[in-house]
């Protein structure tokens, strides 16, 4: 009976996987099909999608657009995320709990209803219909994300580290330049990747802000509105090996000997 | 090790408190606030009138797609669920270690893909001339609409929501003690008995945070429902896109607005409620 159930649970995960998959499989090998409506079977191979879909000028000024919005909010929403979580990890004060909640909140508010309060608000405050609007909007959903992340690694870090620093006299502002700061590099890298990536996705409450100014999801969404176009398959297949290329070199680039580099920050910073 | 805490660098808590509630608290009272005022000559102009909440709270289309939207995202929310968990029973109990980490890694996957691609996806397989039609009718079969239909949004919601609450499951499932597992195996518990009474009170925080993921996720989801399922019966948010985007009523989209946080709100204190309900976590 268990080495049944076994199996019969090994093959069901395996749906579940294929379930999981198969439209993005599906939008990968039809991104490369000759035929304009999708079905079995493929009529061969072509890339005229790609090269359609990327002399359109109205992609190409998305893909940029996309590009300015995402870094600065991953650089944003990384540095505000690491304050937030250096405030949980390092300090106890009344209302902390709000403090936490406040800032995790965001990702439970429906992103249809985040649009439109976001439009309405920065409308009456004439920043709403650019790119800077969606740059602010994408900061505050991915504020939790960069904050999550780095509080798991603040957790990691040897609670007498920080107060041997200022033993040693380091400044407060020496130990988290020298000590917290390299102990948590591969987090904040992560942490940038990831919230980059959520800007570059982010289509809903960019929809309702960018106004005519529309980043590549926003695109995606008004190809969507149309009729069926494998332009959508070429865009989500260069998304799609953007951002795990970026998450591989990020990971791998930031793993480099972390914890001898925590090690060598607290040598140095005695000499301050 | 208890060092002595040093309360200085404060600063460090003001610019993200800042951020968020000049960005993210303001904007959601100012939905409030515009609740409240009305449309002149298409401009939104500061009043106070109730109108706008009686408009729209007399309306049966409201309370209609209301009633719509709480049953889909319930229904997708419990599917997902009950779906997910003999998977992540397997990739749990059944894997080795090797195989879970790439069973855990191909789960991360989609949450790199943009989910409207993947809904595009989806209507490539599921409309009348799609590859699942096209395969029934080459065995014979009839075919089934399925594109346009409620059954393809809650496809879509299972899109949205399967890898996630998989994830969670998992976390929960491998938290386990697995002696507790063994023990019930011993005192001659079968599989069914050991799932129901042992498995499952001991992760139900997970499970019942993983369902209200999902709920929420497909509660204020508008993509599946107009491009799955067709847009013919409404939700609140395709109600709230609608009246936005082409009616720019925006304070009858803020009484929607409102009303979904606020049925958000009441499940969700009652889903964390319930899961932490009684001493067992």
């Amino acid at each position: 009976m268990w080495n049944f159930l076994r199996n019969a649970g090994r093959s069901y995960m395996l749906l579940v996987l294929l379930f999981v998959l198969a439209p993005i499989a599906a939008s990968l090998v039809f991104s490369f099909n000759a035929d304009r409506f999708p079905s079995l079977p493929l009529k061969g191979f072509t890339t005229d999608w790609y090269r359609e879909t990327f002399s359109d000028p109205l992609v190409l000024d998305a893909f940029v657009r996309s590009l300015y919005v995402a870094v600065p909010a991953g650089m944003l929403s990384t540095l505000l995320g690491f304050a937030a979580a250096y405030t949980d990890y390092r300090f106890s004060f009344r209302g902390k709990s709000l403090f936490n909640m406040l800032m995790l909140l965001p990702p439970t508010i429906p992103a249809v209803i985040m649009g439109l309060a976001m439009l309405s608000y920065l409308s009456r405050l004439n920043l709403a219909g650019n790119m800077y609007a969606v740059l602010i909007c994408h900061v505050v959903t991915g504020l939790p994300f960069s904050m999550a992340i780095i509080r798991l690694r603040l957790g990691q870090m040897d609670p007498s580290l920080e107060p041997a620093a200022w033993n040693l006299r380091a400044r407060a502002g020496q130990t988290l330049w020298h000590v917290v700061i390299p102990f948590c590099r591969q987090s904040l890298v992560a942490a940038f990747l990831i919230t980059a990536a959520v800007s570059f996705d982010e289509f809903i409450v960019a929809w309702f802000v960018s106004g005519l100014e529309e980043t590549v999801p926003v695109r995606v969404l008004v190809f969507l509105q149309g009729q069926v176009s494998p332009r959508i398959n070429a865009i989500g297949t260069v998304v799609f090996a953007t951002s795990i290329l970026l998450v591989v070199v990020g990971t791998a680039f930031s793993g480099l000997g972390k914890a001898s580099r925590a090690g060598k920050a607290v040598d140095s910073s005695d000499n301050a | 090790m208890s060092a002595p805490v040093k309360q200085r660098r404060w600063p460090l808590i003001v610019p993200p408190l800042l951020w968020q509630l000049v960005f993210f608290v303001l904007p959601l009272l100012f939905l409030v606030v515009i609740s409240f005022w009305s449309i002149q000559n298409f401009k939104l102009e500061p009043d106070f009138t109730l109108k706008n909440w009686s408009t729209m709270l007399s309306r049966t289309t409201f309370w209609s797609a209301y009633a719509y939207t709480w049953k889909l995202a319930f229904v997708a929310a419990f599917g997902c669920s009950l779906l997910a968990f003999p998977a992540a029973y397997s990739i749990t109990y059944h894997l080795s270690e090797s195989m879970r980490r790439i069973a855990v890694l191909l789960l991360i996957i989609p949450f790199f893909t943009s989910y409207l691609v993947r809904v595009y996806s989806w209507q490539v397989f599921l409309s009348d001339n799609g590859i699942i039609n096209s395969a029934l009718s080459l065995l014979g079969l009839d075919r089934i609409p399925m594109l346009n239909t409620a059954g393809g949004t809650l496809i879509g919601f299972l899109t949205l929501c399967l890898p996630l609450v998989v994830l969670i499951q998992v976390m929960g499932m491998s938290q386990i003690d697995r002696s507790l597992i063994e023990a019930a195996r011993n005192l001659r518990a079968g599989p069914w008995r050991t799932v129901y009474e042992v498995i499952m009170p001991a992760m139900k925080a997970s499970l019942v945070v993983a369902w209200l993921f999902a709920f929420i996720l497909c509660f204020g989801d508008f993509v599946s429902p107009v491009y799955l399922g067709g847009g013919a019966s409404p939700t609140l948010s395709t109600l709230i896109t609608d009246t936005t985007k082409s009616g720019q009523q925006w304070p009858r989209a803020a009484v929607v607005a409102i009303m979904m946080i606020v049925t958000l709100m009441a499940t969700s204190l009652v889903a964390v409620r319930y899961a932490y309900r009684g001493g067992r976590k």
